[in-house]
């Protein structure tokens, strides 16, 4: 009697198992086939001439997308420049001053601000800088990523710093270290790790996006790097190629999808790996 | 020079409503070691905390009367600097993770942005090392992390950083609760030690060992001061009954 429930245990045991490894299966496969048919259908157009070059006038052949990568990177150095600060200090004090109405209330703003629709802060940047300047500009999309970002670095930079002991901080100030020394120098330092996951995380996040970019940097097939004028972006630039009817442009947009995926999987990459180098003991 | 390096008069201390020590009076004399012993709960680190004005960073943390120290009271001087010439060592070794052994020993100059040469720097790793009773461990690794050592180790690499900063007095909170009896035998030979160059603070809910290192004993007992005198006598002959009782083990 007694083997017998043993061996339905074992049995009701194994089918859980096969359960749950069926269904982690059906998370990892839909990855798998995006990977595919982007690689597919993006690594025929992979040159130098197509990462270097600029778009050909409609209707010619060939043609690159240089200004679409000079263009992210105008944006996400703007959304940086913008949220990291901003946001690492929002999150140092959120961790610091865990109870409280305000510090509530900041947070509870934090989680609808990450809950905004991409496109309803493209809006916001749009009526915010657009209007006021008359015109698209690498600076309003840079301010609408800007916004997007810094949730997911005032949420990281607030866990990593809550996870370092409080007998840290009092060290350092038992040997008379004033206090934004002591933040500055011994919490961030240690939690130094979370935080820049957090950040690279943050840029993956906004590399993507298209809908706060269409009301603001518009997209534009020059090269330019001033902030001021429209720059283009590459998922605008896929945006953009793909609603068009030329197979030419399709072909295109593969191969910006391509580049962007790979940006993106390598930026989640390295954060692993600065999770797991920098890892402080205490 | 005088003996009495650090005075209390009528300090209460606690948080919001709750009282946790009331009416101490103390003095504690240069280069002794005073224990301050009592069951748990007793308001022993509270009071322990409020000598460098930790306690204070505590939200809704409360003080009132006196603490002197060279008869200044310290709620007059600059928190800052109270913490510079009063030195802590906390119950669980604390070395600063993301540095070197060296650099955790001078972190209290490195930290408050003090410049001092190389020289004295290495003079000040070596002398402090050395005093903490770590030098010969560690000589060789002096650019390893911190966190590397041994428990035992690690808690007198703090010591050793407390010390760097050349404090008049040095508090212990429980400093061997986090380590096993070896490591325990070597700090307490240690603390005997240094009282020639510190005046010693240490709370400790360890009775034997308040009686083999101190000079000086403070029975702390529901937030109150029970007795303080000389540990031989505190030991031998308790004037109070509560202590007796704590002493033999009836509670605590």
């Amino acid at each position: 009697m007694k083997e017998r429930s043993v061996y339905k245990r074992i049995l009701v045991d194994r089918l859980f198992k096969a359960l749950v490894i069926c269904l982690s299966c059906i998370i990892i496969l839909p990855m798998f086939f995006i990977l595919y048919f982007i690689v597919r259908n993006g690594i025929s157009v992979i040159n130098w001439g197509f990462l270097l070059s600029l778009p050909k006038p409609m209707g010619e052949a060939g043609g690159g997308i240089s200004n679409a990568i000079v263009g992210t990177v105008i944006l996400i150095v703007i959304a940086s420049i913008i949220s990291i600060p901003i946001g690492t200090l929002i999150g140092i004090y959120l961790s610091e001053y865990k109870r409280g109405r305000f510090p509530y209330f900041s947070r509870l703003s934090l989680e609808i601000l990450q809950g905004i629709p991409s496109i309803v802060i493209g809006i916001i940047a749009y009526i915010w800088i657009v209007v006021p300047v008359g015109t698209f500009s690498a600076l309003s999309g840079g301010v609408a990523l800007a916004i997007m970002m810094l949730p997911v670095i005032v949420m990281s930079t607030e866990e990593t710093l809550k996870l370092i002991p409080d007998t840290l901080k009092e060290a350092s100030l038992a040997l008379g270290v004033p206090y934004p020394r002591t933040i500055l120098k011994v919490v961030l330092p240690a939690g130094l790790s979370g935080i820049v996951t957090g950040i690279i995380l943050g840029v993956a996040r906004i590399a993507g996006e298209t809908a706060p970019l269409l009301f603001t940097a518009f997209g534009s097939p020059f090269m330019s790097t001033n902030i001021f004028k429209p720059v283009s972006s590459l998922p605008l630039l896929v945006f953009n190629y793909a609603t068009s009817p030329y197979p030419d442009l399709h072909a295109l947009a593969w191969g910006a999808c391509f580049v962007l995926i790979v940006f993106i999987l390598s930026l989640n990459l390295i954060a692993k790996m600065v999770t797991r180098r920098w890892k402080v003991q205490f | 020079m005088e003996s009495t390096v650090l005075k209390t008069e009528d300090f209460g201390a606690g948080f919001e409503d709750n009282e946790v020590v009331r009416s101490i009076n103390l003095s504690i004399e240069r280069n002794k070691i005073t224990a301050i012993m009592g069951p748990s709960g007793c308001g022993k680190t509270t009071f322990i905390r409020c000598i460098n004005r930790m306690h204070e960073l505590v939200p809704g943390a409360t003080s009132s009367g006196k603490i002197l120290i060279d008869n200044e009271n310290i709620y007059d001087m600059d928190a800052i600097i109270v913490r510079r010439k009063i030195g802590m060592v906390f119950q669980r070794p604390n070395p600063f993770p993301t540095m070197s052994i060296y650099d955790n020993v001078v972190a209290g100059y490195n930290l408050n942005g003090i410049a001092i040469t190389k020289a004295d720097k290495d003079r000040i790793v070596e002398e402090s090392l050395q005093k903490a009773a770590l030098w010969a461990e560690v000589k060789n690794s002096l650019h390893r992390k911190g966190t590397f050592l041994s428990g035992g180790q690690q808690q007198r690499l703090c010591i050793a950083r407390a010390l760097a900063m050349y404090p008049e007095i040095l508090l212990l909170d429980e400093p061997t609760s986090a380590l096993d009896p070896k490591a325990t035998a070597h700090i307490e030979e240690l603390v005997v030690e240094l009282k020639n160059s510190v005046t010693i603070i240490q709370v400790t809910h360890n009775i034997p060992q308040a009686a083999r290192i101190s000079d000086f004993t403070a029975f702390l007992y529901l937030g109150e001061l029970v007795e303080f005198g000389p540990t031989e006598k505190v030991f031998t002959v308790p004037r109070d009954k509560r202590t007796e009782q704590y002493l033999t083990g009836k509670f605590g």
